[in-house]
């Protein structure tokens, strides 16, 4: 069978790394081929080089037989071959009309016209059963119809090799049940597909072969049907992985956290983000709140902690009241915080290792004597939570925190707030974009927590952590909370139809 | 010799911070190259005498061209500790020129009327003017943490402010008409020169560099060992972060630009409590706070960084006045110094440039810190 694209010892080095390490890579034509690895495995830079964003160092590519050079992604465009990028590329107040054409669009005499275009992409969303409007505006469209409009985009285009990184980031099960059928789809009319990955089960369901890479090298090349999991696993990460974690059935204990009716507010204008919440966390267990990005999970923290007013309602943290308290009473009250977006809050980037680990305690006195720092105890500090936390960096204690890996940052941060021993742990998303060997250890470190008696509260948009490291579950959606779940209970999808918003349960 | 240079290298890379100070020496040397080569084009057979008078300036009239250095040096150490000191609390503080024109005028004041101050004299002056160029500074500090003002604008106006304000509080306050000047300080508001007047003979120094000196000790102790500091440079570098670990930010910015009024006014009061020197009532911005972004950022906003920076101004104003005995102007200067800053704003596009070269001959891999200090 002829290839239709090849890419041979591909080598693509980067200040201090080896992103890509004489890497082979051969898509099939009307082939769905994985790519898969964990993050940092070089993946993304392999696509980069071949939809022209970088150039590589050494090797070649070929597509359809013919030996190209990609320059830049105009390049790529020519030889019909598109990409959908992890965070879509699209202009939120422009119709997916508009969106489309933006960079090729048809004028007549100096003028845009969007007739013939608004034709054709109804033709291509009948064509591939895509189900979009293109009179809708991006804003008004939920996240799996604008992932369509990227797809759309290249179909529009004229790409005959489309390649998705990490497509179901972003989606519910039901929409990535979806996706999953357009991807077939758009096989069956001829097309040759590139997934980028790090879920072996979207593999599973989907593609037909699998390219395996680590650190930078390729590794494998498998057909899916003929491996398993566990090798995929393997491959992947190097070593046997355990995928189910010991976990001890949870003894929930006496209330830590208490929200009642709890309404916070945009902050311009008057819509509700979060509204009348009411729940309590317990001593022993993993709460958790479930919901699809943007449901009003991140205000729900923020009010909690501190960082956003709220309008309505109340806080109870231990039987103390910390509705209007500042986020460091509230935090020396008893609540550690890893926050969603570990480099935005999480971390000072410019600071040293050691210094992000006193972020919460520099006032303490452990610290500091009439206003000057303690070197030493900051130094001992880190030394101690490097090695508790297996906190890798190239410099120990004076590494720039910048210059860490995502897993080791979000170590850093762990240790920090765990380290603190407060009664209350607010974790949010914090595996979000870890490899395997990193959220094994999280989600290790979090259930210890519980069965240490403290109460952690896990905000999670991943289904896989939801239902293995949760002992309980609240589902937002629009603000709201819709269902009390056992996850031992239900499955993946009945999660989904809450997380989508079309079940609603009580909550106790 | 090629194997010395290598270890050379490969203890730099090795070493914190020194791809940032290397950079800020080679925009020097391409501000430096880029000078000779205007001076080329301006007067060809004058540029390399020139040039090396440039490059000789302190070294011209031996111990009094050194003094003369350090003098012309003070006023521009404290504009740019100032600037610097904003830039490392994520704060830039272009307002340095306002801050440092009301100090000059509370110091001028006082050296006019409070002669009953005695030996006190120039210390209450500087200490007021400290004080005043400190509430300035406070303003854009004010208006930024309340009311989400960008200092920046609001320091730029406020430079105006100060200058017309200063106008006006001169001609009502310590006119002298005759020459449309401040009238003189009285002689016990000078500052005196200690035993420097005797190390720099028939130079203008005095003790006014080591108070620029200690306003550095000062500002670097406060910035890297105290936990002020550790929460000023927090705010600076990642103010999502330090609000996430509760800080208080709103309070952090007003200090810190009222801190950094207070250098500039320092300097204001410094530059003025001198024989000789007397406020103009004309429409014009002083420039020294101008001089002290560009010292601020060849000294990596670093205390002791600045405090070299400056010093290197001063000698390269010695080399300009020097220069005139040719047929140059002065303002060859002010091209080089224009030049050094923007390559010293080029100092990422540096950085990468040395690193990428200290790996090329040492495979050493070298971290790039953005707005790292020395310490």
């Amino acid at each position: 069978m002829d290839y239709v694209i090849e890419m041979i010892d591909i080598t693509k080095e980067f200040p201090g790394i080896k992103a890509n390490d004489q890497v082979n890579f051969k898509l099939k034509k009307q082939e769905i081929h994985a790519l898969l690895g964990e993050n940092g495995a070089g993946k993304s830079t392999l696509m980069s080089v071949l939809f022209g964003l970088y150039q590589a160092d050494e090797g070649h590519i070929k597509v359809r037989g013919q030996e190209v050079d990609i320059r830049n992604p105009n390049d790529a465009n020519d030889l019909n071959i598109g990409m959908v990028h992890q965070h879509f590329k699209l202009v939120h107040n422009f119709t997916v009309t508009e969106n489309i054409i933006l960079g090729s669009e048809d004028t007549k005499y100096g003028m845009l016209t969007y007739q013939n275009a608004r034709q054709k992409i109804k033709e291509l969303s009948d064509r591939y059963k895509l189900k979009v409007n293109p009179d809708a505006k991006i804003e008004d469209i939920s996240v799996g119809q604008q992932q369509r409009v990227e797809i759309l985009k290249m179909l529009y285009r004229q790409a005959e090799i489309l390649i998705f990184d990490e497509p179901t980031a972003s989606l519910t099960p039901q929409e990535i049940e979806e996706l999953m059928k357009i991807l077939k789809g758009l096989t069956k009319e001829g097309k040759s597909i590139v997934l980028i990955t790090h879920k072996l089960n979207e593999i599973r369901q989907v593609a037909d072969r699998c390219t395996i890479l680590r650190k930078g090298k390729s590794i494998n090349t498998v057909v899916v049907k003929d491996t398993t999991n566990e090798q995929l696993a393997e491959m992947m990460v190097g070593r046997k992985v355990v995928f189910e974690l010991e976990k001890t059935k949870a003894k929930p204990k006496d209330t830590v956290l208490q929200v009642k009716n709890l309404s916070i507010k945009q902050k311009e204008g008057s819509k509700l983000l979060v509204k009348n919440v009411s729940f309590k966390a317990k001593r022993g267990e993993i709460l958790c709140i479930a919901g699809i990005e943007g449901n009003g999970q991140t205000e729900l923290v923020y009010g909690l902690t501190g960082m956003m007013p709220i309008q309505e309602g109340s806080i109870l943290l231990k039987d103390n009241d910390i509705t209007g308290l500042s986020i460091r009473n509230r935090s020396l009250t008893g609540l550690s915080h890893i926050p969603e977006d570990r480099q935005r809050h999480g971390l000072v980037l410019d600071f040293t290792l050691e210094n992000n680990l006193i972020l919460q305690n520099y006032f303490t006195s452990k610290f500091h004597h009439r206003g000057f720092l303690k070197f030493e105890a900051i130094r001992e500090n880190a030394e101690r939570l490097i090695d508790q936390f297996d906190i890798r960096s190239s410099r120990g204690p004076i590494s720039l925190a910048r210059s860490m890996s995502g897993g080791n940052q979000q170590k850093l941060i762990l240790g920090r707030e765990i380290d603190r021993n407060n009664d209350l742990l607010i974790a949010v998303q914090p595996t979000r974009g870890l490899d395997v060997g990193a959220i094994e250890f999280i989600h290790q470190q979090l259930i210890d927590q519980r069965d240490q008696g403290k109460a952690v509260l896990l905000v999670s948009l991943e289904l896989d952590e939801v239902m293995n490291i949760s002992d309980r579950i609240l589902v937002m959606y629009e603000g709201e909370l819709v269902g009390e779940l056992d996850p031992s209970k239900i499955d993946e999808k009945e999660l989904g139809l809450y997380m989508a918003g079309s079940k609603r349960g009580e909550i106790s | 010799m090629k194997n010395f240079w290598r270890e050379i290298l490969r203890f730099l890379a090795k070493k914190a911070n020194s791809i940032q100070v290397l950079s800020s020496l080679l925009a020097i040397v391409f501000g430096m190259l880029f000078g000779l080569l205007v001076m080329l084009i301006v007067n060809p057979a004058d540029a390399f005498p020139g040039f090396f008078t440039i490059l000789t300036g302190p070294f011209q009239a031996g111990m009094r061209s050194f003094g003369n250095m350090f003098y012309r040096a003070t006023p521009i150490i404290f504009t740019g500790l100032s600037v610097a000191f904003a830039f490392r609390t994520g704060l830039f503080n272009i307002g340095a020129t306002g801050q440092f024109t009301i100090g000059a005028y509370i110091a001028v004041y006082i050296g006019v009327h409070w002669g009953f101050l005695g030996p006190f004299h120039w210390a209450v002056a500087i200490f007021f003017a400290l004080i005043g160029g400190g509430l300035w500074g406070a303003l854009p500090g004010l208006l930024k943490a309340f009311r989400n003002v960008h200092e920046v604008v609001s320091s730029i106006m406020l430079n105006y402010v100060a200058m017309y304000l200063m106008i006006l509080m001169v001609k009502r306050t310590v006119f002298f008409g005759d020459h449309a000047r401040s009238l003189a300080i009285q002689d016990s508001a000078e500052l005196p020169k200690w035993f420097l007047g005797s190390i720099f003979p028939g130079s203008s120094i005095n003790i006014g560099i080591f108070i620029a000196i200690l306003f550095v000790a000062v500002i670097h102790i406060i910035l890297n060992k105290t936990t002020f500091g550790y929460e000023l440079k927090s705010v600076g570098f990642n103010k999502d972060a330090a609000k996430y670990s509760g800080m208080n930010e709103k309070r952090n910015i007003v200090l810190s630009m009222a801190i950094a009024g207070a250098i500039a006014g320092a300097g204001g009061a410094v530059f003025f409590l001198v024989g000789g020197r007397y406020l103009h009532v004309n429409a014009v911005l002083m420039q020294q706070g101008f001089t002290g972004i560009a010292v601020a950022l060849l000294g990596l906003s670093a205390p002791i960084g600045v405090l070299l920076a400056g010093i290197f101004y001063g000698f390269l104003e010695l080399g300009g006045l020097f220069l005139q005995g040719f047929d140059f102007t002065r303002e060859i200067i002010d091209i080089i110094i224009a030049v050094i800053i923007y390559f010293s704003a080029l100092s990422l596009f540096l950085q990468k440039f040395v690193a990428s070269y200290i790996k090329r001959k040492t495979e050493e891999d070298v971290e790039i810190a953005e707005g790292a200090d020395i310490k």
